[in-house]
């Protein structure tokens, strides 16, 4: 745990940061009391984070772009909910079969795929998602097309089964603290730094030995477990899916979230999940106002905070220091 | 004995003709320097040698091995590192975890060993205290926590030769390490590579401040136009009527 708590410390030690983390701890704390429309809304900012989270290992650490996530959460979305609701197996064994198909899926997409570089990797995953989009379109006599497919049972082990949405809730944020956890992890050890390496020039990490697509295609396979176990458990969490859930709105609203919190950063996913999810719903009253509103917001923040928000105190700390001089 | 082999090698860019037969024997030990004027064809050897690049014609042999058409990652892991003439950092990564990077080929550990805190913490223990030595040795010590997009010029040149180092190459190749060096580092500079030179690591740099060279390099191969004029002691080359009028010419002046 050496590693773990040294980085926690770390972290506690700034104050700004330890703010927002309190900001959002007290926010969690107080929908999980209060309940209501919001509980679903933070359900969802737990998904997104560990979405968020996987693709910030590919795109943060490695330096990579990976517009086709969406993909990925859509072959283990789809299994869970095609094996629970149609054949009627428990979301447990069906969401193992779903997360095998990912891993095999990314190890055959990403080997001819990760070649590809800056624009191209982009275009190329950008296609991948839209492959996967008409897929579920299309294939209608699994996927049941543009309908969906509803009556989804809630998650369940064996006899248990988590029905209030307190609860699953509850088991959503400890999912997200888990992957949050494994992704500080890998990026402190071997594996990351040879991740962040390779970010950093390829070239150069190639000369120590790295070798370079091998490391590319595990961060890409990673990254596209975690988008796996979101595409999962939000299946289960709402009840329903439909093509345009893993749409390439999801990617998008990964992006905002990725680029808001702070890419490259622990923090960084969780705390852009939940402000690209709340801050919708802080200007409802706006009307029609609204977009503009969380538009002015988004842009602000980018302006401000290049390094998304989980960079701010490094930015203030380096302004104080700056202005005694 | 010899580590490093080039037998007739040749390197043709469309019609320009970079590397033209060129053989020549480094040694398993000491400090050789490739000289030349601008565009002669080092940074092309170099590329060769290190497996980014192949030649048209020819081999290259290191050891017994021929590694003429051998991907980088794999002729580092024979024991040849090189570094870059445009300093090449892992800019997010702390001046320490570059260091680290570099211990890459002499650890192990992938993902299960990231996601076990344990054993984690335990490979992490052993990388560190071999990464800070080296830092040490470099001078860097106390700017280990610091990103290495932070450093002075000077010592983002010393950090990636002690990354190279990290790898414990058999030869360690240099392109112009002192390029951008103020005096002061240059010396500091000369003092490493004497250091790694004596500890038993062989080292072939690129390099165009003359007196550097003619300061450490036990042997000096003279490049013009893609061959080899000269090569030989300090005191041959300096002597080789060709080398003198082919680059030395002007440089001769400020040794004396």
């Amino acid at each position: 745990m050496n590693s773990l708590t040294s980085i926690w410390a770390k972290r506690s030690a700034n104050p700004a940061l330890l703010a927002v983390w309190g900001l959002a701890a007290a926010l969690v704390i107080y929908v999980l009391v209060r309940g209501g429309y919001l509980m679903s809304v933070v359900q969802i900012a737990a998904i997104y984070t560990i979405f968020v989270t996987g693709l910030n290992i590919f795109m943060g650490y490695t330096g990579q772009v990976s517009f086709g996530h969406s993909a990925f959460a859509a072959v283990s979305g789809y299994t869970s909910a095609v094996l629970t609701a149609t054949y009627g197996w428990g979301p447990l064994p069906a969401a193992i079969l779903g997360l095998a198909a990912v891993l095999l899926c990314a190890l055959v997409i990403g080997y001819p795929t990760l070649r590809l570089r800056g624009h191209y990797l982009a275009m190329a995953t950008l296609a991948i998602g839209l492959i996967a989009y008409d897929v579920a379109v299309e294939w209608g006599s699994v996927t049941q097309g543009y309908m969906g497919i509803s009556g989804i049972p809630p998650l369940s082990i064996g006899r248990f089964t988590i029905t209030s949405d307190r609860g699953v809730l509850l088991l959503l944020i400890v999912f997200a603290a888990l992957g949050a956890v494994a992704s500080a992890g890998i990026r402190n050890s071997r594996l990351g730094r040879a991740f962040v390496a390779i970010a950093g020039s390829e070239n150069a990490a190639r000369a120590l030995g790295i070798d370079v697509a091998r490391y590319k295609l595990v961060a890409f396979m990673i990254s596209a477990f975690y988008a796996g176990v979101a595409g999962s458990l939000f299946v289960h969490a709402v009840g329903f899916v439909s093509p345009e859930v893993f749409g390439l709105h999801m990617v998008v609203l990964a992006f905002t979230m990725l680029y808001i919190g702070g890419i490259g950063t622990f923090t960084g996913p969780a705390l852009g999940a939940l402000i690209v999810t709340l801050l919708p719903e802080t200007f409802r009253k706006f009307n029609e106002y609204q977009d503009l509103a969380y538009g002015a917001v988004l842009i602000l923040i980018l302006i401000y905070a290049p390094g998304g928000i989980a960079s701010l105190p490094r930015l203030l700390s380096s302004m104080t220091r700056r202005k005694p001089a | 004995m010899s580590t490093l082999r080039l037998e007739s090698v040749t390197r043709r860019f469309g019609g320009l003709v970079a590397l033209e037969n060129v053989s020549l024997e480094v040694a398993a030990s000491g400090i050789t320097a490739i000289i030349g004027p601008n565009g002669a064809g080092k940074t092309t050897l170099f590329n060769i040698i290190s497996g980014f690049n192949t030649p048209t014609t020819g081999q290259v042999f290191f050891g017994d091995d021929d590694i003429t058409a051998i991907a980088p990652e794999l002729i580092a892991e024979r024991g040849l590192v090189r570094t870059f003439q445009l300093v090449q950092l892992f800019d997010d990564l702390t001046v320490l975890e570059n260091v680290k990077v570099g211990r890459h080929l002499h650890t192990r550990g992938g993902l299960l060993t990231a996601l076990i805190p344990n054993l984690a913490a335990q490979r992490e223990a052993a990388v560190d205290s071999a990464a800070r030595a080296l830092l040490q040795q470099a001078g860097l010590a106390d700017r280990a926590k610091i990103l290495a997009s932070a450093l002075a010029y000077g010592q983002k040149r010393l950090l990636e030769i002690a990354r190279a180092l990290a790898a414990e190459p058999k030869l360690l190749l240099l392109d112009e390490p002192a390029a951008g060096l103020n005096r002061e580092e240059t010396q500091r500079l000369a003092a490493l590579l004497r250091q790694i030179a004596t500890s038993g690591t062989a080292v072939l740099l690129i390099e165009h401040d003359m007196s550097l060279v003619m300061n450490v390099a036990e042997r000096i191969v003279v490049l013009d136009f893609g061959r080899v004029i000269a090569n030989g002691t300090p005191a041959e080359v300096r002597a080789n009527p060709d080398v003198v009028a082919a680059y030395l010419g002007q440089a001769e002046a400020a040794l004396a």
